[in-house]
């Protein structure tokens, strides 16, 4: 079955919790994942950003859980990679 | 837990909120428990100890649940509508966020801070009046220590005003403490 080794997300967030919060707070609730936001327009009230997510195996319905628990919308996934050689066929 | 909370405060700016309900709320604790002195003292007749401690009590009593209901319902509707504008702008409902979370709790921490601060400065300007309720021997009497502490602290809220805004403390904290002494002279001027 294919893993998601990397995701790019088009996420919508408020300004609080403020980028580094929110990367720490998705990164401390899933294990193994790295991750990137850079933010690409801020205006009154949110901020657009670009939420880039690395792992063995991204658990992506989890970290869309995770965003949308902290105020953010997820918009379009923009890139992804995934790998058939991940946990083997049973 | 604490961290949660932590979190929450963040998200809505909640702690300088709570840091000036605790310093307006404290303040008129303190001088509404220095006025409550000073009149007993001022007074034609010596008051018995027991009589000022109701009252006193009363006040703080009354001070405390003023400052949690009157802080609850307006920051409960302040966060409603910061709720609603941000729910606006991502298009979407944040009830079960932590945003949502926020709005409900943040409204219950900060009225607490609202009653509480009161309620714990006036029990410490009341103090001497236990002390000497139960018989211990004091320096002063009681309503004179108890004057004592309500413009200590007057003075170490003006103090920690100071420090909070990054201005000298001693000019803030003495700025605090002449508001005190004038409204202890209007009173024992207007009880001569």
């Amino acid at each position: 079955m294919p893993v998601i080794k990397r995701v790019v997300l088009d996420v919508l967030k408020p300004h609080q919790p403020n980028a580094l919060e929110f990367a720490s707070a998705i990164a401390g609730r899933h294990d193994g994942c790295l991750i990137r936001i850079t933010v690409i327009e801020v205006d009154e009230k949110t901020e657009s950003t670009l939420l880039e997510v690395q792992g063995e195996d991204v658990p992506y319905d989890g970290i869309v859980e995770t965003i949308k628990s902290l105020g953010a919308s997820v918009h379009s996934i923009d890139e992804v990679e995934v790998s058939s050689a991940g946990k083997p066929q049973r | 837990m604490i961290g949660r909370i932590r979190f929450l405060l963040q998200l809505t700016h909640g702690q300088r909120i709570a840091r000036r309900y605790f310093v307006t709320n404290g303040f008129d604790g303190a001088l509404t428990m220095m006025g409550l002195t000073m009149g007993f003292y001022t007074a034609e007749s010596a008051v018995a100890t027991p009589v000022v401690i109701s009252a006193c009590l009363g006040a703080a009593v009354a001070l405390a649940v003023s400052g949690l209901a009157s802080a609850y319902v307006s920051e409960s509707a302040e966060r409603a509508r910061e709720l609603r504008e941000l729910e606006q702008a991502v298009v979407g409902d944040l009830q079960d966020t932590a945003h949502g979370q926020a709005a409900r709790t943040v409204p219950v921490l900060i009225a607490t801070v609202n009653g509480l601060a009161p309620l714990a400065i006036a029990l410490f300007i009341m103090l001497p009046l236990w002390l000497e309720q139960a018989g211990m021997a004091l320096p002063l009497s009681g309503l004179e220590s108890s004057l004592v502490l309500a413009f200590v602290s007057l003075f170490l809220l003006g103090a920690f005003l100071g420090t909070v805004s990054g201005r000298f403390w001693l000019a803030s904290a003495l700025r605090t403490l002449l508001v005190a002494l004038l409204t202890a002279g209007i009173i024992y001027f207007v009880n001569a």
